[in-house]
């Protein structure tokens, strides 16, 4: 396990060294996006026209943040992240069009976004679900926020992080998958868990 | 007196006090399960959660961003004066917890898709109400997640696999829930009834702490059982793997119709928030799971 603490733009370089189990740390730009800002995103790209922000080398994050004002300013009370299989459909396209680098999220990604993140080079960091206090503090900057017309939690908003973790990563751009090898052994703990119950059904 | 105004004002502590600060049975389970946890990743997640835990109490902010559906639990004492005002008067202290804790705006209009930006809808914030004796008012507040709502399970089982067919329908749901509830995790179990009234006992099973088992000894054993068996799959704090996967199981149920046997799952997050208060009818408030104003 090694530590790694990278500034955005992330190089597909950069990307590659990183191996499951590592922790990150990420300084720069980051973007949330959940399933509608995913869809949008996608949709515009189809049509060929820009996005509000380009992606090439940042993070985007699952995250539907709670944001509060002081005046007219935007404030970030609590960010931590959203359950990232929700958007397993959109993920490996999204990674392809817009060469994002980091994904962040909990709970882990399925083999499209693994098989996307091994061809295009990008890590999935996982990132302590319910942690919405200390994913707040390290965001020192709130840049924007765009389609905030989809509601306060699916509106893309561009934050300034610094330091941002810890993410272990979860998906390398090597084809391993963390949650993946977890799910095998709780497999492989079925039958004794079941026996244990005293389970013949 | 009990009067409106005094609920909305309860009311909008208790969403304060849910959000922000963790039962204190709940975090006793977590220092509990950080000693326990030997896998590398799993305590890092675990160190994580405690830090995230006492930084929300420091700085007053919500643990998770994700503040929950606004739910309520009444027991009303039947002599309650202005019990028909009660549900206006949480629906305000909904709005104004919204506002002022800030809690996330999370009621949407399932065919519009339109956020409603104060956490109120049609039949949200649900409240549960349950008559008793008496003159007293205690309201519960539980914002629910809904990463952890999202992996509930209902089951119709088969009656003659009677209890080892509940404890696999049980341990199945968390094995297939895995990381996506934010374990480590509160389950609580329903049994019987129909359907509908088995979810109903589960949600309601993980508002009793985790310190006070089942009454019923059988229930307790098999409450500990399950719990016991859900700490060995593997899953982990975040599904990141260890043993560390559940705090607590709680069993709640009903009597079932011969040919039936409904069982349900629900899940709490590590982030088990709630918070519950006691109004005499003298107007004299009781906090009962936080302390608040140095009571």
């Amino acid at each position: 396990m090694a530590v790694y603490k990278l500034r955005t733009p992330i190089s597909e370089e950069e990307i590659r060294k990183l191996r499951v189990n590592d922790v990150l740390y990420i300084s720069g730009t980051i973007v949330t996006a959940r399933d509608q800002a995913h869809r949008r995103a996608l949709e515009l790209h189809k049509q060929g026209k820009p996005l509000p922000i380009n992606l090439e080398g940042l993070a985007v994050f699952h995250c539907g943040p709670l944001m509060g004002k002081e005046g007219e300013k935007w404030v970030i009370v609590s960010a931590g992240p959203t359950t990232s299989t929700r958007m397993e459909v959109f993920e490996d396209e999204f990674i392809e069009k817009f060469k994002v680098r980091v994904i962040i999220g909990k709970g882990g990604m399925g083999t499209r976004t693994t098989e996307a993140m091994k061809k295009y080079g990008a890590v999935y960091g996982a990132f302590t679900g319910g942690a919405g206090v200390i994913a707040a503090q390290a965001v020192k900057n709130i840049k924007g926020v765009e389609w905030f017309d989809l509601g306060m939690p699916e509106a893309l908003w561009i934050l300034e992080v610094e330091e941002f973790g810890p993410l272990t990563v979860a998906i390398d751009s090597h084809g391993n998958n963390l949650f993946e090898e977890v799910k095998k052994r709780v497999e492989l703990n079925k039958q004794n868990i079941y026996q244990t119950l005293g389970l013949q059904l | 007196m009990v009067t409106a105004n005094l609920v909305e004002e309860v009311a909008v502590n208790l969403l304060r006090l849910a959000v922000i600060e963790l039962p204190r049975d709940v975090k006793e389970a977590l220092r509990k399960a950080y000693n326990e946890e030997e896998s590398e990743a799993g305590k890092t997640q675990l160190e994580a959660i405690l830090k995230n835990v006492e930084l929300a109490e420091k700085t007053r902010k919500p643990i998770c961003q994700d503040t929950g559906t606004i739910i309520f639990y009444i027991k009303a004492g039947a002599e309650t004066e202005g019990l028909d005002k009660i549900p206006q008067a949480l629906r305000n202290a909904t709005v104004r917890a919204t506002r002022e804790v800030p809690l996330r705006p999370n009621a949407v209009d399932p065919f519009l898709q339109k956020n409603s930006g104060d956490n109120t809808g049609r039949f949200i914030p649900y409240i549960n109400w349950e008559i008793t004796s008496g003159d007293t008012l205690e309201i519960t507040a539980l914002p629910k997640g809904g990463g952890s709502e999202n992996v509930s399970a209902v089951g119709m089982l088969v009656p003659g696999h009677g209890v080892k067919g509940l404890k696999k329908f049980v341990i199945d749901a968390v094995m297939r829930a895995g990381a996506k509830p934010c374990p480590p995790n509160i389950i609580g179990v329903g049994v019987g009834g129909g359907a509908d009234i088995a979810i109903k006992l589960a949600k309601q099973a993980l508002l009793r702490p985790l310190d006070q088992p089942n009454p019923n000894e059988d229930i307790a054993r098999l409450e500990k059982e399950l719990y016991e068996a859900a700490n060995m799959t593997g899953i982990g704090p975040m599904g990141l793997g260890g043993k560390c996967t559940v705090l607590g199981v709680n069993i709640e149920y009903a009597h079932r119709h011969p040919a039936s046997y409904p069982a349900a799952v629900a899940f709490q997050c590590w982030a088990a928030r709630r918070a519950t208060a006691r109004i005499h009818a003298d107007g004299r408030v009781e906090y009962l799971t936080h302390t608040f104003g140095g009571k």
